[in-house]
């Protein structure tokens, strides 16, 4: 990690270059791509590595012994360690490679909460939280008679903690699955006192560090909690490939998820036993290339340095609220710049979501309309769907500008 | 400017056509279009086989709720069979806009004929476009 006490600026301009999609027009405009949060676009470092790989290190990992399988195994061992450094892990023991960070939700409600939950039970989520950090503890609640509580929120959509005293009353805590930063509404949540909260209970805290991830550091010794999840697509990686970080303890008491072969230490007809962590939880031939591509995407983040990431997009953030504020019949939705990621969603007071990201889309500029996968933190807000702005290193003031003038052409048919 | 937010389309977004929910009702169904949330209820009472009274309300983006507001239009005093075998193509047409590159808002589009739909074949037991399979329980 490349963490030094003064970010460097960012040489948005030079690195944008780095992006082949930005050399194409959409409907007749350059790309304003505001909708980072959802996926990011690719420099071609990564894309070019992958083809790379493909070309002259491809075949499949940990099995053959030929000299393109050791290559193979090497660019995606390779990988996890990267992913390790990232996250400062204590062994790359600890870092199970997935399909996305959903799955690696779903691997610890399955393995560890079918298998650990009964009545009496309480498993705690947030009404911020993705669907993906969401349904899956509603269900294995559901599953095994456990109480699923939600921590509510308040009208600026902060967490509000007081609210744990009461959850606690309902059952013995066992879980509590949080977001770093909500994806809908962009707030960074205190995960850190929630899983120290968690910790003296003797709970697992499960943390989804999607759109974290890509933005800023992450330490998981300072974090406090005992797993974290987050996706390769959307910091500058390929789709397919997704991390759940494990304490190794956790990790070693669960039992498996996907069974199969690679998980596998020996088979036989009375009884199976699992392979050493972390490839008890890697059944089945892994997404290769796509863990190589991640790696690719951390070493591209590295050079240019997180720290400095976050400042830039910090700027934008704060900029964007100014600007949205300023402009007419729209209402921003969460909190203040300085306690928000790089997100900032909003209503118009005159046209739906899916008809301002409509008429955005021809002036070239991409936002997200919807529900976000957080209906719960929609019914909160009172609305059915918002528009989303979201932000990271390849943007611009000038992408906002253009964001703010599409408004006024929407009001200009809507009002 | 988007050729989808064409004149009769915003028209009918801002002054829908039967709005409202008819009680008592011979058939009711209310549908969500997962992907954006949006919904439409539809209420319908026959005459003879005939569609006398239509009411449409939900909430929604544009395509939406305008395309349920041209469909009301569209079925009122038809014959319940042809309406429920109604091709999407005569809505579409109805609606004028190009969504045919578009499978998101296509989805928005047909979200009321689908609802519509669904309550004929409560009502009448008529066939149910297989997307709408699973919902036609209460």
């Amino acid at each position: 990690m490349s963490s030094t006490a003064t970010a460097k600026t960012l040489d948005v301009a030079r690195l944008k270059a780095d992006f082949p999609v930005f050399e194409e027009r959409f409907h007749g405009h350059d790309l304003a791509y505001l909708d980072s949060a959802n996926s990011s676009q690719k420099p071609r470092q990564v894309i070019e590595a992958l083809h790379e790989f493909y070309e002259h290190s491809y075949a499949n990992v940990h099995r053959a012994v030929y000299e393109l399988g050791e290559r193979s195994t090497a660019g995606y061992e390779g990988a996890r360690e990267k992913v390790r450094k990232l996250l400062g892990a204590a062994s790359t023991r600890e870092i199970v490679f997935t399909r996305n960070a959903t799955e690696a939700l779903n691997l610890v409600a399955h393995a560890w909460g079918l298998n650990e939950l009964g009545p009496g039970d309480v498993v705690v989520s947030t009404v911020l939280e993705h669907h993906s950090n969401f349904v899956p503890w509603q269900y294995v609640a559901k599953r095994t008679g456990a109480e699923f509580a939600v921590i509510p929120a308040d009208d600026q959509g902060e967490l509000d903690l007081d609210a744990l005293g009461q959850l606690e009353r309902r059952g013995r805590v066992r879980l509590v699955a949080v977001g770093m930063i909500s994806n809908s509404i962009g707030t960074i949540n205190p995960v850190q006192t929630i899983a120290e909260w968690a910790r003296e209970r003797d709970a697992l805290t499960v943390v989804d560090a999607a759109q974290a991830a890509p933005h800023r550091h992450i330490d998981v010794e300072s974090l406090g909690a005992d797993f974290v999840a987050f996706t390769g697509h959307k910091m500058l990686g390929p789709s397919g490939i997704g991390v759940l970080w494990g304490r190794a303890e956790r990790l070693l008491a669960m039992e498996p998820f996907n069974l199969g072969g690679e998980m596998i230490r020996s088979v036989a007809i009375e009884e199976t036993t699992w392979n050493e962590l972390p490839h008890k939880f890697e059944a089945g031939t892994p997404p290769i290339a796509q863990a190589f591509g991640l790696g690719e995407a951390i070493d591209y983040l590295d050079a240019l340095g997180l720290d400095s990431i976050e400042a830039h997009e910090h700027d934008l953030t704060a900029y964007a609220m100014e600007q949205l504020a300023a402009s007419e019949g729209v209402t921003v939705l969460g909190p203040p710049a300085e306690r928000r990621g790089s997100i900032v969603s909003f209503v118009l007071d005159c046209a739906h979501p899916h008809d301002v990201a409509q008429i955005l889309d021809t002036e070239g500029v991409a936002v997200r309309a919807g529900h976000h996968c957080t209906q719960p933190a929609m019914d909160h807000f009172g609305t059915p769907a918002t528009t989303r702005a979201s932000f990271y290193l390849y943007n611009t003031r000038a992408d906002i500008d253009r964001l703010i003038d599409g408004l006024a052409t929407v009001r200009k048919t809507f009002a | 400017m988007s050729d989808l937010y064409r004149e009769l389309i915003l028209d009918h977004y801002k002054n829908p056509r039967n709005q409202g929910e008819l009680d008592p009702r011979d058939a009711y169904a209310q549908g969500t279009n997962p992907l954006c949330g949006d919904d439409v209820a539809i209420s319908v009472n026959f005459e003879g086989d005939a569609i006398s009274e239509i009411r449409f309300h939900g909430r929604g983006c544009a395509i939406s709720q305008a395309s349920a507001s041209i469909l009301t239009e569209l079925v009122e005093g038809r014959d319940v069979n042809d309406v429920a075998a109604l091709d999407k193509g005569e809505l579409l047409e109805e609606l004028g806009a190009p969504l045919a590159k578009n499978p998101a808002r296509l989805k928005c589009a047909l979200l009321g004929l689908g609802v519509l739909k669904l309550a004929l074949h409560r009502a009448r037991d008529t066939p149910l476009p297989e997307e709408w399979e699973g919902f036609a329980e209460r």
